[in-house]
Parts: structure tokens; C-alpha cells; sequence
């Protein structure tokens, strides 16, 4: 396994290179079209995310399928802080990554006696259980499939009443998410997103992330050095449980409301393909997974016949014809067979993801360099 | 007793699809050694196999309609109705059973090209990456499907013979309270027929015995000289087939669409995990036995002491087991137990 040289100053250079990719998305994003507040937060959520569950996979070693249960946890708990204490989001984000890791704890509890293909089962059957449940005995919680949303009658404790028919919007001290055409949530989202990766990266170059990395590398080696190696994975979980509450309570933030399909276990696949395709135990890399796909989804989303077909006004008609039925097929609704072929091939050919791709690239070159 | 009776009764058909699945998979992971998370998009491709048999069959044209006598009026008439008169009618009704047939070799072909084209080179690649893989190759599948078929549910009649239901208590002497659809019983039967032939096929075959040798020792039957790689691949195609069977002879049941696959298999995962990973015979009894009890969770008075239990049932069940016994109620000892 090859290992990574760092120094405290190239971290230091990679998390400031990281701030400033991320503060200037508005204006390196511009050519690519995807320069607008809404997806620019879920990019920052999404990486938020994918960071976070990264602390768990790539370190650990532990593939879990339910992490989209922490996402509906935190989104709960931090619209029911907006409906019965405050739209400031500071307190209401506090609490969802709190409810987060105390459900975090619970499920690590159970799920972490058993390890491999065990752990991917029972966290995804306990994933499934939660999202069965918001459906339908905790439908007076979550509101079942209309979803939680905050109304201008609530009643909030800290906050004055609003007004009869005011919009009810989110706001940070004052500073409404909407402000400034939307800048205003994605730089809160950027904020939160650096310091999370400021933290995934102390943890990763911690004596407890050399810990973590033993887990995966040979957990029975761990034990027989005396080492109780539960607490340590325990740990890695709750801490990847909360970072997805926080991306939860964000989603929530943003855009008021909840549902219970954020907790679907296609939601739990997309991270882990998010992670994948950046590359799993990176730093960077699930962060730039999750942007590709947020970005891609985005694009192929908004692609339909009649845009295929202008596009390919240069071809001859007999082909166009031809080739616009079966590209259709991948792409608006059809996005998720192109995420599912994405997620195969980069599992077959490049399971290191976009980090170890860049890597090859870049060792090819440098040996060329040196002949 | 009559209402624990009916409960059983309603559990049976669906413990019957879950024995199936969870059958396939253990079958694959006990020869392979393969987690495969795309076993639900073979359930599924079966149930779809019977639909476009079908659609094929029904393929009809416009004809003059002699009823309707003051105006000009079409209706459709299926070619096989215009051409076979009433045996063309009683094939379109058989249309369910008869996709069985065209079924097998398709299901065959799909298991052998996804063992041969994909799974082989996951075999020595960690069990995340396996998972990995078959849970994009199922995304895939399932969006094909929804691509050709669409979103909705394609409802498929049973075969006339079968609709309605069937006075079962008078059948036990017990009253004529408990009534059921004959098509479930059906199902039933059919799947107990397919996983009594899959364990005669592996006891009393020579195939079979040397399938159970690899299980059992894979490295002394390869020194033996006997190619074991070619019999699992083949193993691989024969737990595709008992999915898609199982998927086909439930469309009557459950309208086919295309989530179906991703909705069973979870379960079958867990009902795979209760039985013990590995264990045949403990995968056919925790399907029926979850399936039993996910019906009691689902009756009224149970669901009024603990509600909700109905949707979460199977899920405790696991957990409990995983926790308790590991290995699941059949496992061998050893096999995953960490």
C-alpha cells in the first residue's frame, strides 16, 4: 500500500487550497453553468456528507448502507426546533447533530457486534426500519409522506409571532438563508463544510485515526495486542453519524421541511457511490465525488428529447433519429441507470475512485519527466 | 384458532417467495462465496418475463364488431383468439403458467452471462467491492426495466381456474371460516415443488454431490480434477432460474413494477442472514418462518398492543438473532461469524 507523504504545512496548504475552492465556487463555477445558491449548497451538503461517512468507510473499513437514516434524524430535529423554539438555525442544527449521535450510538451499539458483510446488513435493515416507521407509526412526528413543514402559525417559543400568512424563513441571527440571492445559505454551508473537513482531517492525522486504520487493515491483530478495538469503531460511527446529522440539519436549514424518503436506502447507495467515486480514505476525494454527482445529476436531469435533439442538429436526420431514443434512456428521469452504470464501472475499473485515476495520471507523467 | 390458521396461511405465500430468494442467495454465496445484492433484479426480471409473454400473446388487431349492429364498431380480438378460436382464449388465460417455460432458458442465459461476464472477477475482490458491484448492476437492471416497462405496476390475471378462493377450512373439517385465494395456494405449491427439486437436484445427482463437495472443500475437489469453476457458474444460472420462477409466479400476487426486486430483496437478505449464511435448509425455514410472522405482526389485535410492529417485525427478529446467534438459526459454526 503505498502511503502518502504529509507535513503539518502540506495540510495546512491542502485545507487552505480546500477553503478557497469552496469559498469561490460562485465564481470557478460560473463557466459550468452550476453557479446558482441552491446547488452550490448541496454540493457543500452532499460533501459534508460523503466526508463524513468517509471517517467511517475509508478508515474503518465498515461499509454501511444506512447512513440516509442520521440525514432523516437530523432533519427531523432540527424542523421541530423551528416549529416549537426558533428559526435561528444555530440552535436547531446543535440539536439535530445531538439527536444524530445519540441515535448514532444506539444503532453502532447494535450494528458494530458484528463486522463485514454482517454490518452492511444489519445497518441497512435497521435504515429500513427507521424509514418504515417515519411512514407510519411516527407519522404524527414526521408527518408521513406529506413531510414536516414549518408553518407562520407554529408556535416558537423564543421567537415573536409572525405575522398571520408571513413566510416563515430560516435565519442565522438575522441573516435570512435567501439573502443575497441565496449567498448567504451556501456560504453557511461552505463554512460548516470547511470546518468539517478541517476536523475529518485532524482526525485522520490523530493517533486515533491511525487507530481506525489498524481496525480495517487487520482488526484481529488489534485485538491480540490487547486492544479493545469496539469503542474505537463505536466512535468512528457516531462521529460519521453526526456528520451526516449535520448535513441532514443543513438540507433542513436550507430548505425547511422533511421527508421521510431523504432516508431511503437509495439515499445511503448514493454516498457510498458519492465516496467510491472520489475515492474511499482520501481526504479530498468525497468531497469531489460528492460535487461530480450533485453536478452530473443536475445536468443529465435537465436533459430531455427535444434538447438531444437540437444538440444533434448537425447529424443527418436518419441518424438522429436513431441516437436520440437510446441516449434518451440516460439521461432526466433516466439519471439514476447512468448513476448505477457510473457506480459499476468505476467499482470494476478504478476502485480507488478519482484520487487513485489523478494518481496514475500524475506517476505516468512524472516517470516521463525523469527518462 | 381459525383466525392463527388463516394468518399461517397468508404467511405461507409470502415465506414462500422469501424461501426462494433466500434459497438463490445462499445457493450463490455458499458455491461462490458471493454477496450478491442483484438477486432481487433477477426476482424481477422473471415477473417482467411474464409480462411481456403476455403482451406477446396478446398482440391483437381491430375487427368488425357484429354485435353492435346501428353503427360502425371495432373492437380487438388478439391474433391467437382469431386463429386458434378458444384454445388461442385458454393460452392467453394460461399466459402466467406458460411464461414458465420460455422463463427457464432466459433466466438460465441472464444467470450464466452476469456469473460469467461480471461476478467472476469479483471472486477475489473483498466482499464490500462484490457488494458494491451488484448493487450498481441491480440500479441498472431496475432502471432498464422502468425505461421499457414504465413506472407502474403491470397487474397479470391468474389463469381463470384459479381466480376467486377457496373454502380451505371445509377442506379440514373446520368450519367455512377460513377462505383464501386459490392462486396463493398455488404459489405455495409451487413453491414447495421448486425447492424440493433444487434439494433432490443437489442430493441425488451426481452434479449435486460434487456442487456439495466444492461447498464443503473446494480445494481438495479441484485437486481431484474436477472442474468446479464450470459446475458453480452453472449453479449461478439454476439460482437465477428459482428467482426468476419465484418472481414469475408472483404476479398474479403483486403487480409487477419495476421496485419490486430492490423491496424483496432487502428482505431476503435478512431472511438469509436469520437462516444462516450458507445454510440451504435454514434459508427455506427462516423465509417461511418470517414470513409467518410478519403476518400475525400484521393483525389488528396485535397491532393495537404494539403499533407499527407489523412494519419493523422482520427487521427485530434479525437483529435479535444476529445478536443472540450470530451464525443464524442453521448456520455452520464458523462461517462469517465474525
Amino acid at each position: 500500500m503505498q502511503i502518502d507523504k504529509f507535513t503539518p504545512k502540506s495540510d495546512m496548504m491542502m485545507l487552505l487550497g480546500f477553503a478557497a475552492a469552496v469559498l469561490l465556487m460562485p465564481l470557478w463555477l460560473q463557466p459550468f453553468g452550476a453557479a446558482y445558491p441552491d446547488l452550490m449548497q448541496r454540493f457543500a451538503i452532499f460533501g459534508l456528507f460523503a466526508i463524513g461517512f468517509n471517517i467511517l468507510f475509508g478508515q474503518t473499513g465498515y461499509l454501511s448502507f444506512g447512513h440516509a437514516a442520521f440525514i432523516g434524524v437530523g432533519s427531523y430535529t432540527t424542523v421541530w426546533i423551528f416549529k416549537l423554539f426558533t428559526l435561528n438555525i444555530l440552535p436547531a442544527m446543535v440539536a439535530g447533530v445531538v439527536m444524530s449521535g445519540i441515535f448514532a450510538l444506539i444503532i453502532g451499539f447494535i450494528c458494530l457486534r458484528r463486522t463485514g458483510i454482517y454490518f452492511s446488513i444489519l445497518t441497512l435493515a435497521l435504515a429500513q426500519m427507521s424509514y418504515n416507521l417515519a411512514y407510519s407509526v411516527l407519522t404524527p412526528i414526521t408527518m408521513g409522506e406529506t413531510g414536516l413543514q414549518v408553518e407562520a402559525s407554529d408556535p416558537r417559543a423564543w421567537d415573536a409571532p409572525l405575522a398571520e400568512g408571513a413566510v416563515p424563513r430560516t435565519n442565522l441571527f438575522g441573516i435570512e438563508m435567501t439573502d443575497f440571492g441565496g449567498l448567504a445559505g451556501f456560504y453557511i454551508c461552505a463554512a460548516i463544510l470547511i470546518v468539517g473537513f478541517y476536523i475529518a482531517l485532524r482526525i485522520t492525522r490523530s493517533p486515533f485515526g491511525s487507530m481506525l486504520r489498524g481496525l480495517k487493515t487487520n482488526q484481529n491483530r488489534m485485538s491480540y495486542t490487547g486492544l479493545n478495538t469496539r469503542p474505537y469503531a463505536l466512535a468512528a460511527f457516531v462521529i460519521s453519524g453526526m456528520y451526516a446529522g449535520l448535513a441532514g440539519s443543513l438540507m433542513a436549514a436550507m430548505d425547511p421541511l422533511a421527508g421521510a424518503e431523504r432516508m431511503q436506502w437509495t439515499a445511503s447507495g448514493e454516498v457510498v457511490l458519492m465516496t467510491i467515486l472520489g475515492g474511499v480514505g482520501t481526504l479530498i476525494g468525497p468531497f469531489l465525488g460528492a460535487v461530480a454527482i450533485k453536478y452530473f445529476e443536475n445536468i443529465f436531469s435537465a436533459i430531455d428529447g427535444a434538447v438531444l435533439t437540437s444538440a444533434l442538429d448537425f447529424l443527418p436526420d436518419f441518424l438522429v433519429s436513431g441516437i436520440v431514443p437510446v441516449l434518451s434512456l440516460f439521461v432526466g428521469k433516466g439519471w439514476h441507470l447512468t448513476l448505477g452504470l457510473i457506480f459499476m464501472l468505476v467499482v470494476i475499473f478504478l476502485p480507488g475512485g478519482i484520487m487513485e485515476g489523478y494518481r496514475r495520471i500524475k506517476a505516468r507523467f512524472s516517470k516521463q519527466g525523469e527518462e | 384458532m381459525d383466525a392463527i390458521l388463516l394468518q399461517i396461511l397468508n404467511g405461507l405465500d409470502k415465506g414462500g417467495a422469501y424461501a426462494l430468494i433466500a434459497l438463490g442467495l445462499t445457493l450463490i454465496f455458499g458455491t461462490l462465496g458471493v454477496v450478491n445484492f442483484a438477486h432481487g433484479a433477477l426476482f424481477m426480471l422473471g415477473a417482467f418475463v411474464a409480462v411481456s409473454v403476455r403482451e406477446v400473446l396478446t398482440i391483437s388487431t381491430k375487427v368488425k364488431d357484429e354485435s353492435v349492429t346501428f353503427f360502425e364498431a371495432f373492437k380487438e380480438i388478439p391474433y391467437l383468439e382469431l386463429w386458434l378460436g378458444d384454445t388461442g382464449r385458454a393460452i392467453i388465460d394460461w399466459s402466467v403458467p406458460i411464461s414458465i417455460l420460455i422463463a427457464i432458458p432466459i433466466m438460465l442465459l441472464i444467470g450464466l452471462v452476469m456469473e460469467r461476464g461480471l461476478i467472476r472477477h469479483f471472486y477475489r475482490r473483498p466482499h464490500a467491492d462484490q457488494i458494491l458491484v451488484t448493487f450498481g448492476l441491480a440500479i441498472v437492471v431496475q432502471e432498464i426495466i422502468k425505461a421499457i416497462y414504465g413506472a407502474n405496476p403491470i397487474p397479470q390475471p391468474a389463469p381463470e381456474m384459479f381466480e376467486g378462493t377457496a373454502n380451505v377450512g371445509a377442506l379440514f373439517g373446520l368450519g367455512d371460516n377460513i377462505v383464501y385465494p386459490k392462486w396463493r395456494l398455488v404459489y405455495l405449491g409451487f413453491a414447495a415443488v421448486v425447492i424440493a427439486s433444487v434439494f433432490a437436484f443437489l442430493q441425488f445427482t451426481t452434479f449435486g454431490m460434487v456442487v456439495r463437495a466444492g461447498m464443503a472443500d473446494r480445494q481438495t475437489v479441484q485437486l481431484l480434477g474436477i472442474n468446479i469453476t464450470k459446475r458453480f457458474s452453472i449453479v449461478f444460472g439454476l439460482a437465477a432460474v428459482v428467482a426468476g420462477l419465484a418472481g414469475l409466479m408472483y404476479t398474479p400476487i403483486l403487480s409487477p413494477n419495476y421496485h419490486m426486486g430492490m423491496d424483496f430483496l432487502v428482505l431476503s437478505f435478512v431472511v438469509v442472514v436469520v437462516g444462516g449464511m450458507g445454510s440451504l435448509p435454514g434459508a427455506v425455514a427462516a423465509g417461511f418462518l418470517l414470513g409467518i410472522l410478519q403476518s400475525f405482526a400484521s393483525m389488528n389485535e396485535v397491532k393495537q398492543i404494539i403499533p407499527g410492529i407489523d412494519q419493523v417485525i422482520i427487521y427485530l427478529v434479525a437483529m435479535i438473532v444476529l445478536l443472540v446467534r450470530p451464525r443464524g438459526l442453521m448456520g455452520r459454526k464458523g462461517v462469517m461469524e465474525d
